[in-house]
């Protein structure tokens, strides 16, 4: 398919989609509902791959699309929701910052990206100045998340959305092999792993989700 | 002659569907809800026994309280006409625009949280201090949407933003999306349908809108009830001719292209009733401090339209 301003507006759409399930986890108050707009945001990034496939003429993000939607979509929020259960978390989601100013930090770190993004000079490379905006706006958003939440659940949830970010990028990018997104899949799903072995060991040390109280176990604190 | 004819047309379809478009949402919600519901012409009957109904005037109340019915009424009724609905080409077009649309809005709902106040009840207090918190989001975020759209359009009127979208010059923007889902968003609490305020509650401590017109009753009541129909018919309208205006007569056409615009909105309007049914029985109303989560969120997305179209449009 040829490369219409149609294909990029709507891949551009899409991103935006993205960046908008990023705020969606900053809005949601509930653990399953935060969980569940992640999945959201995984969907709608194996859709971006889809389309960039289809644009690019780039068969094997068709691949890579199928990995996000089966790992990502699927199977990381399927494992967070039993973690969930399994560890009998408090199902509201506890905040550093309230929700309202977050979410203005949220608007600011958008501003930021498209400040950084806007200089750049977009002849030169195989990448819309759009696609690098929304795509270091979803990562900024991540990150924010990660650092706003108590909980260890939904920084990890954090974690996994900044990564939304960076494969929004890669597959916005045009030639981008195959066997780097495939490690990045891999390695998210081996960090899920071990994250789940170390809340069973963070809640049987502190009987609690809560990081705040591994400060005390730092040895810098006092 | 004939824009003449047609405006007036206009202007009273505005007013004469505004009933409809209600009665419609509610008949679906109830088949939803499994009820079997009234006709879709009730509230044409409700607005006519209110008419005959002689009005009771508590002793306290002022002057203000008299007036606020018709000031109400007649500034929805002319916010509604500045709207295109079946043609682009009306009289209004010249004098209004969308920061119009909005003032006149502010006017009806300042006089109503005054009128609200005025009768000195406790509930009409609580409905009028709501309104302007949910005010006070929501019109900036309804403003921010209009800059955003205003500045891709390099206008503000409703009539030349349609004719701008039609031309094509507008695509699959991502400021565009953004702007839709605030109005939206906008849209639900401005004419105070469910995750907002319920319109068919009974409940004082859960009620806004209906706490502030509590003391009214006969042809005041008719007055009020019909502009907040015609509230959310103009928000529909508004919808529908800032993002999906296909299918609307432009200056020049044929007085049968006039029918086809009137039968296209009309099927948008009942086609976005029957959406705002189905979302009102689907979502729980919402608790009244996250109110300001939600218009923030709306504000937030107005705002990222407006930020987003500096990189697209590289302003």
């Amino acid at each position: 398919m040829a490369h219409t301003p149609f294909a990029y507006n709507l891949a551009h759409l899409i991103g935006a989609t993205v960046l908008m399930m990023g705020f969606g986890l900053l809005y949601q108050r509930r653990m399953t509902a935060v969980i569940r707009t992640y999945a959201l945001q995984a969907m709608a990034l194996a859709l971006a791959a889809a389309w960039q496939a289809a644009i690019q003429d780039a068969p094997h993000l068709y691949a890579t699309a199928l990995i996000i939607l089966l790992f990502k979509g699927m199977a990381v929020p399927a494992a967070l929701q039993w973690l969930v259960r399994r560890l009998g978390i408090h199902r509201t989601v506890e905040t550093a910052l309230g929700i309202g100013p977050t979410l203005m930090a949220g608007v600011g770190l958008v501003a930021l990206s498209i400040v950084l993004v806007m200089p750049m000079d977009i002849a030169a490379t195989a990448i819309t100045r759009e696609s690098v905006a929304l795509a270091m706006s979803v990562v900024l958003l991540g990150l924010l998340m990660m650092i706003t939440r108590r909980n260890a659940v939904t920084q990890v949830v954090g974690f996994m959305s900044l990564e939304n970010g960076l494969l929004l990028a890669a597959v916005g990018a045009h030639g981008m092999p195959l066997v780097v997104e495939l490690s990045i899949a891999f390695s998210v799903l081996v960090a899920m792993a071990l994250f789940g072995i170390f809340f069973f060991r963070i809640r049987e040390r502190f009987d609690s989700l809560e990081l705040s109280y591994l400060e005390t176990s730092r040895g810098d604190s006092q | 002659m004939i824009p003449l004819l047609w405006g007036i047309l206009h202007t009273l379809l505005v007013v004469a569907a505004a009933p409809w478009a209600t009665g419609l949402t509610r008949r679906v919600k109830a088949r939803l809800q499994g009820r079997r519901g009234a006709s879709c012409w009730q509230p044409y009957r409700d607005l006519w026994r209110l008419l005959q109904k002689d009005s009771v005037i508590a002793d306290s109340a002022s002057w203000l309280f008299h007036i606020t019915p018709y000031v109400v009424f007649v500034a929805v009724w002319l916010a509604a006409t500045i709207l295109p609905t079946l043609t682009t080409d009306m009289i209004m077009t010249p004098a209004a625009d969308l920061i119009a649309l909005v003032a006149l809005l502010g006017v009806a709902r300042f006089f109503t949280a005054l009128a609200g106040l005025d009768a000195g009840t406790a509930f009409g207090g609580l409905g009028a201090s709501r309104e302007m918190f949910i005010a006070s989001l929501g019109e900036p975020a309804m403003l921010m949407v209009t800059f955003s759209l205003s500045v891709l359009a390099h206008t503000t009127s409703p009539a030349h933003l349609v004719e701008f979208v039609l031309a094509g010059h507008v695509g699959l923007e991502v400021s565009v999306g953004l702007a839709m889902g605030a109005l939206l968003m906008v849209a639900l609490a401005e004419s105070g349908r469910i995750p907002i305020d319920n319109p068919a509650t009974h409940l004082e401590l859960t009620m806004v809108h209906e706490a502030m017109v509590l003391e009214y009753s006969g042809r005041h009541l008719a007055l009020m009830e019909a502009a907040a129909m015609m509230r959310q018919l103009l928000f529909l309208s508004l919808i529908i001719c800032l993002f999906l205006p296909w299918g609307i007569a432009r200056p020049g056409d044929a007085a049968p292209w006039l029918l086809v615009g009137l039968a296209a909105w009309i099927a948008k309007v009942a086609a976005l009733s029957v959406v705002l049914a189905a979302y009102e029985s689907w979502i729980a109303k919402m608790r009244l401090f996250r109110i300001a989560d939600f218009l923030g969120g709306a504000l937030l997305l107005a705002l990222l339209a407006t930020i987003f179209l500096y990189v697209s449009e590289a302003l």
